[in-house]
C-alpha cells in the first residue's frame, strides 16, 4: 500500500507491505540503520523513534500507521535543531558520557528529547521515570540521567546568534 | 509477520462492515498488546482494521454525571486531560503508571478494555467505578463485561466506541507493579460513589474481581484501618516466579490500603 | 584546537559521534550483495534424544538454499566446540570434557541447543522453512539444578559422565585449614545460593558470513569480543580451515560483559554454510533466542565455614561449591567456578589457611560461563557475607572485624594461601575512604528515620580484591589454560607523523578508541586528535585475545606503552643521525627530540617524515618507515579492590527494597581516563545490583523450560530502579604493570552483591535474619519476615 509522511523532515512516499514494522522499514529499506531493534516484546526501548513528537517504540508500530505522520529518527534529530553538527541532547551525552557501548543510545536520546520537550526543566526523578521503557546494560544510567539533565537545559536555552 | 490485509476505515459502521465481512481481521488500536502477539505469531490475522482515523473515538467528555472517554484515547491523554483530572483524577494518576512513556503515547483505553490481561490497569478502574462499556451495538456493565482470562462479553465483530465512567465522589488506585514487565503484579481500585463503595483488584487472578469484604468494611468506615485486618485467601489467586499466590494475597490489602489512602487525598 | 591529552585527563570520547547520530556499524545493520537469511532450528525440550529430521516439507518452502543438521556435520568431518582450558580433579584426571557439537548430534541437552540451520532468500522464507522442519524427538526426563544433578538417580547428560560430574577440583591446603577449625574458637557457617543470571548485553548477537570462491576465502562478520580467538579456535579445531584463509571481524559491538567472548556455534555454521550457497548469509538473534542460548552466568551452590579464634583473627576458611555447567562446556566454562573462583576467597584478608573444593557439574540448562566478573564476583560474595555472620554471631562490629583481619598497607607483596600473591594495595584505605563518603557516622540518624516511617534501614559493606589483567600466561598454563594470554599492538607512525594504533583487544563500550589515544598522546607527544585506535578485524589487527577479564588497558595498554617505546627508541635513532650527535645524547619529552643541553632539536612529524622519506636517513644502520610493534604478556595478574557500601529501606509491608545509597572507593591503580573509570564503575555496579535485587533466571524444575526468559520476566535494572552513586578512586600502583594501572572493568560488578545483600541482611538483623538469598524480590523478603521468629519492631 501507498503512504505518505515526512521523514526527518522531508516527505517521502512508498510502496510498502502492510506487515512491515516501522523499525523493519528503517533498517531493512531505508538503511537508517541508527534505530536498533534490543528485544521482540517491546520493552527495550532501543527502537524509539519519534512520532509526531510522541517517543514511540518503532518494533511496535506498522509502517501503515506511518501515513500522514511525521518520523524523527536518530539520523534526522541534529537537521531539525538548525545546528550542522549535534542535536543539543546528542551533545550533552557527549559531554557527560552518556553512552558506552552505543547500543541504547539512539533509543535513549529520541526518549530524553521527548522528555525534555514536554518537561523543559526536568528532575532527577522525573528523569528516571522517564526512562522505565528504556534499558542500558552498560552505564547504570547515572551519566545518562546527568546527561538529560543537561541537554534539557540546554535544548530550551535560547540559541546563541538567533 | 505473515502478511495482512491494511484498512483505515473513517468510521464506526464502515469498521464494523470491514471486520464482519473480511474474515480474520482483528480491530487494530495502539497496537502495545497486539503487535507483540502477532510478532510472536500467537496471532495471525488476514487483516487488520485500524481506529486510528476515526475521530470521533479520540474524544473525551462529559455527559451529564458521567465522563467519557472514547475507545482511541491514549494512556497519555488521559494523563494529560485537564478534564479527566478534575472529573477523576484516580485516572490520571492510573494511567501514568502504564507501562512506559512510549507505551502510553499509543496504548488506548478501548485496546485495554477490549484485551481484558489478567495484570492490565484499567479492568480494575471500569469495575470499581461501575463503568459502562459502550459498544457499536449496546452499552454492557461493568460487572458482566470481564468473563475470564482475556475474555469479555464482547461478540465477534462488536467495536467498543468508548467507556463511560460515572462520576465518583472519590477513587483510588494502587499498583504493585513487576518491576520487569510494569503490569500490576497487584493492582487494586477503590471508588466511593455516595454511600456505596466498590473495591476491584487486578493481577491477581484470572480476570478483575471485586472484594465484597472490603467494600463493606469501607462502607462503614472510609478508611485504610478499615480493611487492615481484612486478609484474602490465596486460593485461587495467580502464583508465577515474581509473586506467589500468598503474597499476592497479602498484597491485596496493602495495595487496598493505599488505594483508600489516595482517595482520601483525592489523587 | 588539536593538542597532547594525556594520562589522567578526562577527554570526551572520540567514538561517540557515530553512535550519537546513527552511524554506528553493528553486525546486524550491515547487509551484502545478494545477502541470504538464516535461521537455527532449537530444541524445545530440555533433554531429548533426536530420532530423526525430515527435511522434505521444508526443503520445498519458497525460497530454500540449505537446510543444515548434525548429520551433516558429521559428514563434513568437523570438530566440536572446543574448551580452551582442561582443568584436573582431585584425583588428578583431567575433567571430563563431552564433545559439543556445532548441531545437535543424536541428543539435545538443553532448550535452545541447537539442531538445525535453515537459509533462505529472506528472513521471513527462512522462518516459515524452519516451522516447517520435522523433527522427532523422544523426550527424557531432564535435570536443571546442581544438588539434584549429582544424585544417583538423577537423568545423565552424558552416558561417560557419571554423576553429571565434569571435575570434582581442589584448591588449597586441606589439613592445615582442619588444624585451624581444631583451635577455632568460633565458627560461622553459611549456606547459599548464587543466582544464575543472563548477561543481556543490549545488542542481540548476529553473525553475517560469506565465502569468495575466487580466493577461496570465508570472512565472518560476528558480535565478539575476540575475533583471532574466533578465528583460531573455530578455523583451527571447527571447521579444521587454513587460518589465513579466514578473516573475522567484530566491528561496533553493543556491550558484551563476556556473553560475547565465546567462540559460538552459531559462528562456525554460518561460515561452514557460506561456502555450501555460496551466498553471503546473515542470521541475527531474536532476544527470545539469546535468553535460551546466550552463554549464562554464575549459579552456584555453596556451603562455607570460617573458622576464628576469641579475638576475631580468622584462622581457617573452607568452602564448598557446586557450580552448574550447564548442558556443555563452553569455551572459558569449567575455569571460571575453578581458578577464578577458589583464589579470590582469600579477600583482603590475611586468613592463613584457606581450602575450597568445586564440584563442576552438567545440567540440562544453557551453557554456563564467564559472566562480567567471572568467579570473582562469587567468591567476593561467600566470603563477605561470612564476614558479617561471623560478626553478627560473634558480636564484633563488622568493621572491626574486617580491620582486624585486613592486610596491612605495608604487607605487599603479600602471598596468599590460594596461589596467588598480591603486588600492592591498601584495603584500610579504601575501607576508611567510603565510610567517609558513605556518611556512614550519620547512618544511626537516617536508621531512625527510616523506623519512624515504618522502614527498616540496613547499611552493608563489601571489602574486596579482585584479580584481572587476563592473564600470565606461564601461570594461566599452570592452572589448564589452553592458550596464551598475552595482548599485541602496534603503532603505526605515518609519514605526517599521525599514528594509527592496531590492538588486539576490542572496544565494545569501555572507551578504548579515548583511552589508548590518549597513552599515544602521552607517550609519543602527538595530538589526541592525531590518533587512530582500530581493532576488531583480523585482517587489520596482528593478533591479540580480546577483551575480557579487565584486561585491555592492563594487558593490551601495557602492550601499546611497549610499542610506542619502541618507537620512541627509533626515533631516536633517526634524530641523532638528522641532528648529528650521538643517540644516547638525544632527548625525547612532549613531541621533541633534542640534543641534550643544545636547542638542537626535530619535531616528531619531521622525524616520521625522514623515517618515510629518507633522503636524510641512516639506511645502513636503520629501516625506513617508523612502525613498530610489541607483545606483552604480564608477570602477575593485577588486584584492584575497594570497598562498597550500600545502604538500603526496606518497606515490611510489601517487601520492596530500595537501594537508598552507594559508594564505592576503588583501588584501580593508576586512572588513564576518570570518566570513563567512573562510567565502567557505574555500569558494573549496577549489574551487581541487579544479581543483588533484581535478576533472576529461573528454570522450571520438571519440564527443563526458561521461565525467565524475556524482559517481562527477567528483571533487568532500570533507571527507576537506582539512586545515584558515589564513585572515587583511592589507588595504590601496580608494580608490575607498565603504567601501574590495574583494570577496572569488572570491580562494580565483584563488589557490589556483597555490599547490597550485606545492607539487605543489616536492615532484617533485628528480626535475626543472618542471611537472603539473591535476588533479594520483595515476594522473598516479605516471606523472610513472616517467618521471622520475632515480632515486627516497626509496627
Ligand atoms: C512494554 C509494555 C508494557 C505495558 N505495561 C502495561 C501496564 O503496566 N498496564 C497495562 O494495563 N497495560 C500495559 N501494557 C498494555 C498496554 O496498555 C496496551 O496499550 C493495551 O493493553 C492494549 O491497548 P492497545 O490500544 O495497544 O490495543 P491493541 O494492541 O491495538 O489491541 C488489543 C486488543 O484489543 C482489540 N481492540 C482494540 N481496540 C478495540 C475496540 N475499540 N473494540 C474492540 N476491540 C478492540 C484488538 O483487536 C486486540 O485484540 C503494556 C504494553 C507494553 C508493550
Ligand atoms: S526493540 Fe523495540 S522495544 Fe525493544
Ligand atoms: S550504552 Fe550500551 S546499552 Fe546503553
Amino acid at each position: 500500500m501507498i503512504i505518505n509522511f515526512t521523514l526527518n523532515g522531508r516527505p517521502r512516499k512508498m510502496d510498502v507491505e502492510p506487515a512491515t514494522l516501522v523499525s523493519e522499514l528503517l533498517r531493512e529499506t531505508l538503511n537508517l540503520t541508527g534505530t536498533h531493534v534490543g528485544c521482540d516484546t517491546s520493552q527495550c526501548g532501543a527502537c524509539t523513534v519519534l512520532f509526531n513528537g510522541d517517543a514511540v517504540k518503532s518494533c511496535t508500530l506498522l509502517a501503515p500507521s506511518l501515513d500522514g505522520a511525521a518520523l524523527t529518527t536518530i539520523e534526522g534529530l541534529s537537521a531539525t535543531s538548525g545546528s550542522n553538527r549535534l542535536h543539543p541532547m546528542q551533545e550533552a551525552f557527549h559531554e557527560n558520557h552518556g553512552l558506552q557501548c552505543g547500543f541504547c543510545t539512539p533509543g535513549m536520546v529520541m526518549t530524553a528529547v521527548a522528555l525534555a520537550t514536554r518537561n523543559p526543566v526536568p528532575t532527577e526523578a522525573e528523569i528516571r521515570h522517564g526512562l522505565e521503557g528504556n534499558l542500558c546494560r552498560c552505564t547504570g544510567y547515572q551519566n545518562i540521567v546527568a546527561s538529560i539533565m543537561a541537554g534539557a537545559v540546554a535544548m530550551n536555552a535560547p540559541a546563541i546568534g538567533e | 509477520m505473515k502478511s495482512f490485509a491494511f484498512h483505515s476505515p473513517e468510521t464506526v459502521p464502515d469498521a464494523f462492515a470491514l471486520l464482519n465481512d473480511v474474515s480474520e481481521s482483528k480491530l487494530l488500536a495502539g497496537g502495545m498488546t497486539l503487535l507483540p502477539t502477532i510478532k510472536q505469531r500467537l496471532a495471525e490475522p488476514a487483516a487488520l482494521i485500524d481506529l486510528a482515523k476515526i475521530p470521533q473515538l479520540s474524544e473525551i467528555a462529559v455527559d451529564e454525571d458521567a465522563l467519557v472517554i472514547g475507545a482511541m484515547v491514549r494512556h497519555v491523554d488521559v494523563v494529560t486531560s485537564a478534564l479527566v483530572r478534575s472529573k477523576v483524577p484516580m485516572l490520571v494518576h492510573l494511567a501514568s503508571g502504564i507501562g512506559d512513556p512510549a507505551v502510553r503515547n499509543r496504548g488506548t483505553i478501548g485496546g485495554s478494555v477490549a484485551n481484558n490481561d489478567p495484570s492490565a490497569d484499567y479492568p480494575a478502574a471500569v469495575l470499581a467505578l461501575d463503568a459502562i462499556i459502550v459498544t457499536d451495538r449496546r452499552e454492557i456493565p461493568a460487572s458482566t463485561f470481564f468473563t475470564g482470562l482475556f475474555e469479555t462479553s464482547l461478540e465477534p465483530s462488536e467495536i467498543i466506541t468508548s467507556i463511560r465512567f460515572p462520576i465518583p465522589s472519590t477513587a483510588g488506585y494502587a499498583k504493585f507493579k513487576s518491576p520487569a514487565s510494569r503490569y500490576a503484579v497487584v493492582g487494586v481500585c477503590v471508588a466511593k460513589a455516595g454511600g456505596s463503595v466498590r473495591v476491584a483488584v487486578t493481577g491477581s487472578g484470572p480476570c478483575v474481581f471485586r472484594v465484597p469484604e472490603m467494600e463493606t468494611a469501607l462502607e462503614t468506615s472510609f478508611e485504610p484501618a478499615a480493611i487492615a485486618s481484612i486478609k484474602i485467601g490465596a486460593a485461587g489467586l495467580n502464583s508465577d516466579i515474581h509473586a506467589d499466590a500468598e503474597y499476592r494475597a497479602h498484597l491485596i490489602t496493602v495495595m487496598a490500603k493505599k488505594a483508600v489512602a489516595a482517595a482520601i487525598q483525592g489523587l | 584546537m588539536s593538542s597532547i591529552i594525556g594520562i589522567g585527563k578526562a577527554p570526551r570520547r572520540k567514538e561517540d559521534f557515530r553512535f550519537l547520530t546513527g552511524r554506528g556499524s553493528y553486525v546486524a545493520d550491515m547487509k551484502r550483495p545478494d545477502m541470504t537469511f538464516g535461521v537455527f532450528v532449537r530444541s524445545p525440550h530440555a533433554h531429548a534424544i533426536v530420532r530423526g529430521i525430515d527435511k522434505t516439507h521444508a526443503l520445498a518452502s519458497p525460497g530454500v538454499q540449505a537446510i543444515l543438521t548434525g548429520k551433516d556435520v558429521a559428514a563434513d568431518g568437523l570438530g566440536s566446540l572446543p574448551c580452551g582450558w582442561g582443568i584436573h580433579g582431585t584425583d588428578g584426571l583431567p575433567m571430563k570434557e563431552p564433545p559439543f557439537p556445532m548441531l545437535a548430534q543424536g541428543k539435545v541437552r538443553f532448550v535452545g541447543d541447537m539442531v538445525a540451520f535453515v537459509v533462505a532468500d529472506t528472513l521471513k522464507e527462512a522462518r516459515a522453512a524452519a516451522e516447517l522442519l520435522a523433527v522427532d524427538y523422544e523426550v527424557l526426563p531432564a535435570v536443571v539444578g546442581v544438588l539434584e544433578a549429582v544424585r544417583a538417580d538423577a537423568p545423565l547428560l552424558f552416558d561417560d559422565v557419571p554423576n553429571n560430574l565434569c571435575c570434582d577440583w581442589e584448591l588449597g591446603d586441606k589439613a592445615a585449614v582442619a588444624a585451624g577449625f581444631r583451635k577455632a574458637a568460633h565458627v560461622a557457617r553459611l549456606s547459599l545460593v548464587n543466582n544464575r543470571l543472563i548477561g543481556n548485553p543490549m545488542e542481540p548477537r548476529a553473525a553475517i558470513a560469506e565465502y569468495d570462491r575466487g580466493r577461496d576465502h570465508y570472512t565472518l562478520w560476528t558480535t565478539s569480543q575476540f575475533p583471532h580467538v574466533v578465528r583460531f579456535l573455530m578455523a583451527a579445531l571447527v571447521l579444521k580451515l587454513p587460518e589465513q584463509k579466514v578473516r573475522v571481524v567484530a566491528p561496533d559491538v553493543g556491550g558484551g560483559f563476556g556473553v560475547k567472548q565465546f567462540h559460538y556455534g552459531e559462528e562456525a555454521v554460518i561460515t561452514w554454510a557460506a561456502k555450501k550457497v555460496e551466498r553471503p548469509i546473515k542470521w541475527v538473534a531474536d532476544r527470545s533466542e539469546g535468553f535460551v542460548s546466550d552463554r549464562h552466568g554464575r549459579d552456584h551452590v555453596t556451603e562455607a565455614e570460617l573458622a576464628l579464634d576469641e579475638n576475631g583473627k580468622f584462622l581457617a576458611f573452607k568452602v564448598k561449591t557446586l557450580a552448574n555447567m550447564g548442558g556443555y562446556l563452553s569455551t572459558f566454562g569449567p575455569n571460571i567456578p575453578t581458578n577464578l573462583y577458589g583464589p579470590l576467597l582469600s579477600g583482603v584478608y590475611t586468613t592463613p589457611a584457606i581450602y575450597c573444593n568445586v564440584k563442576v557439574v552438567f545440567t540440562n540448562t544453557v551453557p554456563v560461563d564467564a559472566y562480567r566478573g567471572a568467579g570473582r564476583p562469587e567468591a567476593t560474595f561467600v566470603l563477605e557475607r561470612i564476614v558479617d555472620v561471623a560478626a553478627a554471631e560473634m558480636k564484633i562490629d563488622r568493621i572491626e572485624l574486617r580491620r582486624r583481619n585486613m592486610i596491612a598497607r605495608d604487607a605487599y607483596p603479600y602471598q596468599t594461601p590460594v596461589l596467588v600473591e598480591y603486588d600492592s594495595g591498601d584495603p584500610l584505605g579504601c575501607l576508611e575512604g567510603a565510610l567517609t563518603a558513605a556518611d556512614a557516622a550519620g547512618f544511626g540518624a537516617r536508621k531512625i528515620a527510616s523506623e519512624r516511617a515504618g522502614r527498616f534501614r540496613g547499611l552493608g559493606f563489601s571489602t574486596y580484591v579482585e584479580a584481572c589483567g587476563l592473564a600470565p600466561s606461564r601461570f594461566a598454563g599452570r592452572l589448564g589454560a589452553r592458550g596464551g594470554l598475552y595482548e599485541s599492538a602496534t603503532v603505526r607512525v605515518h609519514p605526517t607523523g599521525q599514528v594509527t594504533v592496531l590492538i588486539g583487544t576490542h572496544n565494545h563500550g569501555q572507551g578504548h578508541e579515548t583511552t589508548f589515544a590518549q597513552i599515544v598522546s602521552d607517550k609519543l607527544g602527538v595530538p589526541f586528535d592525531s590518533v587512530d585506535i582500530v581493532f576488531g578485524d583480523t585482517d587489520r589487527v596482528q593478533f591479540g585475545m580480546g577483551t575480557y577479564g579487565s584486561r585491555s588497558l592492563v594487558v593490551g595498554g601495557a602492550a601499546l606503552s611497549k610499542a610506542s617505546d619502541k618507537v620512541i627508541v627509533k626515533g631516536k635513532k633517526i634524530a641523532a643521525h638528522l641532528l648529528e650527535a650521538g643517540e644516547h645524547d638525544i632527548q625525547f619529552e612532549t613531541g621533541v627530540f633534542s640534543v641534550a643541553g643544545t636547542d638542537r632539536r626535530k619535531s616528531f612529524a619531521e622525524i616520521a617524515g625522514a623515517a618515510y622519506v629518507p633522503h636524510d636517513y641512516p639506511l645502513e644502520i636503520l629501516e625506513p618507515g617508523l612502525e613498530e610493534q610489541a607483545y606483552y604478556d604480564p608477570v602477575n595478574f593485577t588486584y584492584p579492590g575497594g570497598c562498597h557500601i550500600a545502604e538500603v529501606e526496606i518497606d515490611p509491608e510489601t517487601g520492596i527494597v530500595t537501594l537508598e545509597k552507594y559508594t564505592a572507593v576503588d583501588d584501580v591503580g593508576t586512572v588513564i581516563n576518570p570518566m570513563i573509570v567512573a562510567g565502567q564503575l557505574h555500569g558494573g555496579i549496577v549489574q551487581g545490583v541487579g544479581q543483588a535485587l533484581f535478576e533472576n533466571a529461573v528454570y522450571d524444575e520438571v519440564s527443563g523450560q526458561l521461565l525467565s526468559g524475556s524482559f517481562m520476566d527477567y528483571c533487568m535494572p532500570r533507571a527507576d530502579h537506582l539512586p545515584n552513586m558515589t564513585v572515587e578512586t583511592h589507588s595504590t600502583f601496580c608494580t608490575h604493570t607498565p603504567m601501574g594501572v590495574k583494570g577496572c572493568g569488572e570491580v562494580g560488578t565483584i563488589g557490589s552483591p556483597a555490599a547490597v545483600i550485606n545492607a539487605v541482611v543489616d536492615a532484617l538483623s533485628h528480626l535475626g535474619v543472618h542471611h537472603v538469598d539473591m535476588p533479594a524480590t520483595p515476594n522473598r523478603i516479605w516471606r523472610i519476615i513472616q517467618n521471622a521468629a520475632i515480632p515486627q519492631a516497626a509496627e
